[in-house]
């Protein structure tokens, strides 16, 4: 109980969150694997490597969420095309993917994928050239996606296009590049996308070893792209990117080049969104045109939503929260999930408009005013009134 | 419309002729009745010789009525029962199955030993006089649609019997749209035939920007060195000019086509974009569950129609007002439970009415399934205004066309004129000067809502004439009337009207280069280019804002 008056008491400082955050993600991750590699599979502790996969999915979700927090949170763009970011850089991962499948596809061609042999093509396309190569898939993964948010935010963020108006357009960017990618002549697979992975940087895709390592790979890089947010978030650049979201035009009253800093912030959040698709995509198997569909972003801000924005852990554990919540519901019940996460969008933006976290800080907080009989609960019951 | 059909069973779909012919016979006496009678009677029983003439004795007894009879006839559907005589049509539709009908007026007939039917026999010559006898029937006795329409017809077959024919019937052809379309014809049979040089250039003068297929196949085939190659240098110029002045004609009228669909579909933007201007662009809430109002309406039109299954060409008129009313309510709904309470939060509004749409399209899958719903189409909605070969307009949306413009200007006078509309603008410019005078603000706000959604409703209704009717059905819009919207200028109607057709006339006239959905990306990247240029739109609003 001491031990968690300490956590507690260093949340609401704050100033450990980082390593907080990372203790949790650390040992969570080595309890999963450990109990995975080593545990057999009678025992009731085993996790399966279903669920290793499953929760390799959640933190790529999870990094996602980040991204968007990164932006919304801090910064008050709200992105309803991060999914696109995404996506691309799950398409650049399978590309990689779908070259290392060599001549092992259903048609055995060495050269082309299975779609191209399908569609009576006869040689790669330029875009795919190079894709072979791991280490050149990674710099499409980062560059792509860096690139489109490069351009797209330094024209947004130039002619000051805000608020709603941006949200829509993002949402034009992902709805546009869903409908491109669903053509077959993108040489992108089309509506099948890309899929029947083989092997990634040479270790068998369908090995639980692999599966593990992907996990780790990916709690780690979550780790490392949430404490470098984190610290982002609290250097003097962060205090800016604060300030733009409060006021902007006071902010660039004051000599800020806003839009800059809103460039810079937006590719930076692009960049982590690619990451996440680029690790998601291994693990899932599968990279198809739905994941540029709209209603894809949508669900990234109702997790950041959820979670609380303007605190990163808050957007994580929304990611993670909701996801399950999904996984079950879907597993479930399947109709009822739409009708719950409708609902909680409402819910959330009229009851909780600061999150899971904001309910926490709170909470907190109350108990440092001494109100150490507060009740949680009550907080909601205000909000209706 | 009857004729119209009628002819395209004699000539397109001989299958159906029988079952489609219209009229009783109507056989002037009964001396011709009996004669008719007994020449049916010999059908049965004569020979190939005897037949060219009995087909002409029967075409002189019994006239028009005869039609169906030699139809089938000619497409070898004719039968007879072997005891009685009696000449029956016997078609094989699609799976074997086998249907009887009456010769005269094609009612099906049931009672027949189908297997037992003798086919009336019929050889190539007989073919041959059938067809010019069913084109003489149609070219003499035929109102004058149907007479033009056979000489159509004929346009692409140019026989000689045909020709005979066609010859008989210029030389006292009053009406003239019949007798340009037989010259047209004929001066194509000059054409093919070895007539002196001064002939074939009257002939080609005739046919100068003549739009009808077979006369442009012709032409070409003479231009082309592996077709007929015309070698005459005098009468291949002419050709030249005479094509060159149909093709731009035809290309004018593809222009024309273009243009339409391009109208068509920005009414069809315009109907989805306009409630949203009002929510949107009066009120300054975004509503992302407004695709969902276009939803609600074309699902009240498929519940109205299962209502009242007997009066389906008035159905939309009970539609239209039911789906104004249905998405007004959810709408003002939405409103005083949701939207009301996250004023001034943009991006939250935007959130919350997304969770709305989910959980109206989830609703509306639960409860008339996922798949797509047909909604019927009333009589006077289908069909097609035939312009000329090239150009024919579909009446769903040249209806659609008007309707739009008419909500336009309902909406436009709404706001201009009535009270409400004048309470809506004050309420726009300036909420707390607006409640200060009096104005009820929280009711203007629902009433408001309530006339963007409901017209979202209407829209809907249109829409469903057009497209299926499904669960994603607003989906497919909502980001489109927003570009529409938002490309127009917020806040401004006008701006909503010219942005609507703008794009819908962009998307069709990029579509024959580009394909469909390049169209549409297209499109989608251009505003979003525009709004780096004009963040506010094509006509922003005036005022001193600074943001």
């Amino acid at each position: 109980m001491s031990q968690l008056t300490n956590i507690w008491g260093e949340l609401r400082r704050g100033s450990n969150t980082i390593t907080l955050f990372v203790v949790v993600l650390f040992l969570a991750t080595l309890l999963a694997s450990l109990s995975n590699l080593l545990l057999p599979e009678s025992s009731a502790l085993h996790v399966s490597t279903y669920t290793i996969t499953l929760l390799g999915k959640y933190l790529c979700y999870a990094m996602l969420a980040l991204a968007v927090d990164v932006i919304w949170g801090y910064c008050g763009i709200l992105s309803l095309g991060h999914g696109a970011f995404f996506a691309l850089g799950g398409y650049a991962m399978g590309m990689y993917l779908m070259r290392q499948i060599g001549d092992r596809g259903v048609y055995g061609n060495p050269d082309l994928p299975d779609f191209m042999v399908f569609l009576n093509w006869d040689s790669l396309p330029w875009y795919w050239y190079g894709m072979d190569q791991f280490w050149f898939a990674m710099v499409m993964v980062a560059l792509v996606p860096g690139l489109l948010a490069l351009v797209f935010g330094w024209l947004a963020f130039r002619s000051r296009v805000t608020g709603v108006y941006l949200s829509i357009i993002t949402q034009a960017l992902t709805y546009a590049l869903m409908l491109a990618f669903f053509r077959n002549e993108m040489g992108f697979g089309g509506n099948n996308g890309l899929t029947d992975f083989k092997e990634i940087a040479g270790f068998d895709l369908s090995a639980d070893n692999t599966r593990v390592g992907l996990f780790v790979i990916t709690a780690i890089l979550l780790g490392v792209v949430f404490v470098c947010s984190q610290l982002i978030m609290r250097s003097r650049l962060g205090r800016v990117l604060v300030s733009i979201r409060d006021s902007e035009a006071r902010a660039r009253f004051l000599g800020y080049r806003t839009d800059h800093f809103k460039v810079w912030l937006f590719v930076y959040s692009a960049l982590i969104a690619a990451l996440a698709g680029a690790l998601y995509v291994p693990q899932v198997g599968i990279i198809n045109p739905g994941e540029f569909s709209p209603i894809n972003s949508i669900e990234i801000v109702v997790w950041v939503a959820v979670g609380g924005r303007g605190t990163l852990y808050g957007a994580v554990g929304g990611a993670i929260l909701v996801s399950y919540a999904k996984t079950r519901f879907t597993s479930l019940v399947p109709e009822s999930w739409i009708f719950m996460l409708g609902a909680l969008f409402v819910f959330v933006t009229i009851f909780l408009p600061k999150g899971l976290a904001g309910l926490l800080k709170q909470r907190l907080q109350r108990d440092n005013n001494g109100d150490s009989n507060g009740h949680p609960t009550k907080l909601t019951g205000e909000a209706k009134a | 419309m009857r004729t119209l059909l009628l002819l395209i069973c004699c000539f397109v779909l001989p299958m159906a002729a029988a079952q489609q012919a219209p009229e009783k016979p109507q056989i002037t006496s009964d001396s011709n009745q009996a004669e008719l009678s007994s020449l049916l009677l010999e059908l049965t029983q004569a020979n190939f010789r005897r037949m060219p003439e009995l087909v002409t004795e029967i075409e002189q007894a019994g006239g028009r009525a005869v039609l169906p009879l030699l139809t089938a006839l000619q497409d070898g559907e004719l039968y007879y029962q072997p005891d009685t005589r009696e000449l029956v049509v016997r078609q094989e539709s699609g799976g074997g199955r086998v249907t009887v009908s009456d010769v005269f007026t094609g009612n099906t007939l049931d009672g027949f030993d189908t297997a037992a039917l003798e086919r009336v026999p019929i050889n190539n010559r007989l073919r041959a006089v059938l067809q010019a006898t069913i084109a003489r029937i149609l070219l003499f006795q035929g109102t004058d649609a149907e007479r033009e329409q056979a000489a159509r017809t004929m346009l692409s077959d140019l026989d000689e019997d045909n020709l005979v024919v066609l010859n008989e019937a210029i030389a006292n052809e009053q009406v003239a749209a019949v007798a340009d379309m037989i010259n047209v014809a004929l001066a194509m049979n000059v054409l093919v035939t070895d007539a002196p040089q001064a002939e074939r250039l009257a002939a080609v003068a005739t046919l100068h920007g003549n739009l009808q297929g077979p006369v442009r196949n012709l032409l070409r085939s003479f231009l082309d060195e592996l077709g007929r190659n015309e070698q005459d240098p005098e009468v291949r110029a002419a050709m030249v000019s005479a094509m060159a002045s149909i093709e731009r004609k035809v290309r004018f009228y593809e222009l024309m086509e273009q243009a339409f669909y391009g109208l068509s579909l920005g009414s069809v933007l315009l109907l989805a974009a306009i409630g949203l201007a009002v929510t949107f662009g009066v009120m300054g809430v975004i509503n992302m569950a407004h695709g969902e109002m276009l939803m609600l309406g074309a699902y009240t039109t498929y519940v109205v129609q299962i209502l009242m299954p007997e009066f389906i060409n008035y159905s939309l008129w009970v539609a239209i007002p039911a789906a104004f009313m249905v998405s007004g309510l959810v709408g003002m709904f939405i409103q005083r439970f949701v939207i009301r309470y996250l004023n001034g939060r943009p991006l939250e509004t935007l959130l919350a009415t997304f969770g709305i749409s989910l959980i109206l399209q989830q609703a509306v899958r639960t409860i008339f399934s996922p798949l797509n719903r047909r909604v019927v189409s009333p009589d006077w909605m289908s069909g097609a205004w035939d312009i000329n070969p090239v150009l024919s307009l579909t009446n769903n949306r040249l209806f659609i066309l008007l309707f739009s413009i008419i909500v336009f200007v309902i909406l436009l006078w709404i706001l201009r004129k009535t009270s409400l509309g004048l309470q809506v603008r004050a309420v726009s410019q300036n909420r707390d000067m607006a409640k200060a005078m009096g104005i009820r603000t929280d009711w203007v706000d629902a009433m408001t809502f309530g006339l963007g959604s409901g017209i979202a409703g209407i829209a809907g209704v249109a829409l469903s004439q057009l497209t299926n009717v499904g669960p994603n059905l607003g989906q497919d819009y909502i980001i489109d009337s927003f570009m529409v919207v938002v490309f127009g200028g917020v806040g401004n109607l006008w701006g909503t009207l010219v942005g609507a057709f703008s794009l819908g006339l962009a998307n069709k006239f990029m579509e024959p280069m580009t394909g469909a959905v390049l169209a549409k990306i297209i499109t989608l990247v251009f505003i979003i280019l525009f709004i780096q240029v004009r963040p506010k739109g094509l006509f922003p609003q005036k005022g001193r804002a600074v943001e």
